[in-house]
């Protein structure tokens, strides 16, 4: 039961998108095409899902005040907490290498159309805050923060093909000329995270 | 007439082309054909024998609305003299209803036309019909007490960002109507919501409470209006939104004309039920105990269902899509009022959600029609 309220408490009520806005540089850039937004977005669920459990991993047996516990009475008293930024961008830097080797090899299209923005995921704030908001949030085990990535992962997908779709629709729209581009689509997000608000307060 | 044809000609004299105020054209051409309508129809060549067109629709929408709006106006008075103890004589009703109800009207359809009308003349195009509904519903779905500057900043929000902004009437992304309730309900939450906005005067005289029947669930206690009066709609709540019988007179003339889709009203009802009876087996609190077929009396569901979801613009357009569309409202309408106890109302929040998805769940429909077809060809 506590999985899957953390699951849908991930994508729905603290969608990364909706609720913190964060991710938005490559929410932004690439979701001209429902195609790409999708290829994007599983990409970010694919790191998110992976990097934050490994974070935790590091986080309780690493970083934390007394991590260290397991190597002897004397590493108790040890906190490498102020390591947490480098050691987390550390690992979402390679797993983004990793994805981007994937990607290159079984869809060379795609990787085509991510351009730039796919190694960009590894300085996507969504990724680094799924792995902050994790350290935050005191997960009892290493299956909940998966959890919790994976659901923020989705979100964010959701998030971003929806606006695709969205952008896709309005691409013969009589859009007042200074708003074409950038400006509509931030206000599309602004008025898609009040449709998301239906969410918040919801307690699981 | 013709006097009054010569005189306005007059008038728009220096709005012809060359004139003076040419600029301002449109403004003129839209009181023109409010006042007179004009004889323009096509005369040579193939054209659509059907001469349905925008205005058209959105007159029958208009006519839809109006058993809701009337029966609003006279609830309006009989929740305020009923509470009160005074007599609820037919006119009396009627005319306390439309004291209230008539300057909401007035104040959203003049600031919406206003600004219509400027951005007609900053697009150099004619004023279409698109606003005349919009406006209409906003007023129908607000509070009776809701003061008038409030309502007229929601409609400028909603008009401008909400429609405008995208291009104006059929290219807006989200409902304006509903954008407009949303934005009054985020910005100003004590006028919107609580036990004491939903029946007129009930902030100023202590004797008359305006607790809706959902709001009451919320509270945890158990509904005290029957199910006839539900159905009738002599229960306290927004203007338009409290009698199904009026509103499904109003569904009949949709659907008999083709404007609204029976898939998404129907949808709506399934996703709805469906939920409902999910909650009802598991029954923890008073909202989930409240039978299923209730839940789709009280509240917005049936206005919602009838008159926003199947807004075609910002619904789902393809047919398949509509289905989907149309049942994960009624899905999430019943999820929200259950598990959010903030806005025990969930059908605004619902269609909105779903006005996000709508242009997602088209594109996964036509992908699907596209592989199909595709297969069928490589079979053949």
């Amino acid at each position: 039961m506590e999985y899957i309220n953390i699951f849908v408490k991930s994508i729905f009520i603290d969608n990364m998108v909706f609720a913190y806005f964060l991710g938005m540089c490559s929410y932004l850039a690439v979701s001209k095409t429902v195609n790409t937004a999708v290829g994007l977005g599983a990409a970010v669920v694919f790191v998110l899902s992976i990097t934050v459990p490994v974070n935790f991993l590091i986080d309780s047996y690493l970083l934390k005040p007394g991590a260290l516990s397991w190597l002897g009475e004397e590493y108790a008293s040890i906190d490498l907490s102020f390591l947490s930024f480098i050691m987390f961008i550390a690992v979402i830097a390679s797993m983004v290498q990793l994805v981007e080797m994937i990607v290159e090899r079984f869809a060379p299209a795609l990787y085509g159309a991510l351009g730039i923005f796919l190694p960009l995921i590894a300085v996507n704030c969504a990724i680094l805050g799924g792995s902050l908001f994790m350290q935050q949030k005191d997960f009892a085990n290493v299956g909940e923060s998966a959890v919790y990535g994976l659901g923020s992962g989705i979100g964010w997908l959701l998030a971003i093909v929806a606006i695709a779709a969205i952008r896709e629709k309005i691409a013969y729209s009589h859009i007042p000329g200074p708003l074409k581009g950038l400006g509509i689509t931030f206000i599309i997000t602004g008025l898609m995270a009040i449709g998301f608000m239906s969410f918040s307060g919801i307690k699981l | 007439m013709d006097f009054l044809r010569k005189k306005f000609d007059e008038i728009r004299k220096p709005f012809n082309p060359g004139g003076k105020f040419e600029k301002f054209a449109p403004a003129i051409n839209s009181i023109d054909t409010l006042m007179f309508v004009p004889k323009h129809n096509t005369h040579k060549g193939a054209h659509i024998r059907d001469g349905v067109d925008l205005k058209r629709v959105m007159v029958t929408v208009i006519f839809a609305l109006l058993p809701a709006m009337f029966f609003g106006m006279y609830n309006l008075g009989y929740q305020h003299f009923s509470q009160l103890g005074e007599s609820t004589a037919f006119l009396d009703c009627m005319i306390f209803g439309a004291w209230k109800f008539l300057p909401m009207l007035l104040v959203s359809y003049g600031v919406g036309l206003a600004i219509e009308i400027g951005f007609a003349i900053y697009n150099k195009h004619e004023v279409n019909e698109g606003y005349l509904v919009s406006g209409m519903l906003i007023p129908l779905i607000m509070p009776v007490d809701f003061p008038l500057w409030m309502l007229a900043v929601s409609v400028v929000f909603a008009v401008f960002i909400g429609k405008e902004a995208f291009g104006g009437t059929g290219m807006n992304i989200f409902n304006p109507a509903l954008i407009a309730r949303a934005f009054a309900f985020f910005s100003y939450a004590p006028q919107m919501s609580g036990d004491k906005v939903w029946v007129a005067d009930a902030s100023t005289i202590d004797a008359v409470s305006g607790e809706t029947i959902l709001g009451q669930l919320a509270a945890g206690a158990h509904s005290s209006w029957s199910v006839l009066d539900m159905f009738l709609g002599y229960v306290p709540g927004s203007v338009g939104e409290t009698s199904v019988l009026a509103i499904l007179i109003g569904a009949a003339i949709l659907i008999a004309t083709g404007v609204g889709s029976w898939k998404i009203m129907t949808g709506v009802v399934i996703g709805g039920a469906a939920m409902g009876l999910i909650f009802n087996a598991l029954g923890l609190n008073a909202l989930m105990e409240f039978p299923w077929w209730q839940h789709l009396l009280v509240g917005g569901f049936a206005f919602g269902a009838v008159f926003m979801a199947t807004d075609p613009v910002s619904g789902a357009q393809t047919e398949k899509g509509k289905w989907i569309y149309g049942i994960l409202i009624g899905f999430f309408a019943i999820m929200i009022r259950v598990f959010n106890g903030a806005y025990p109302e969930g059908m605004m929040m619902a269609i909105l959600l779903m006005n996000v998805f709508a242009p997602t769940v088209d594109h996964y429909v036509i992908a699907g029609n596209i592989k199909k077809r595709k297969k069928r060809l490589k079979a053949a």
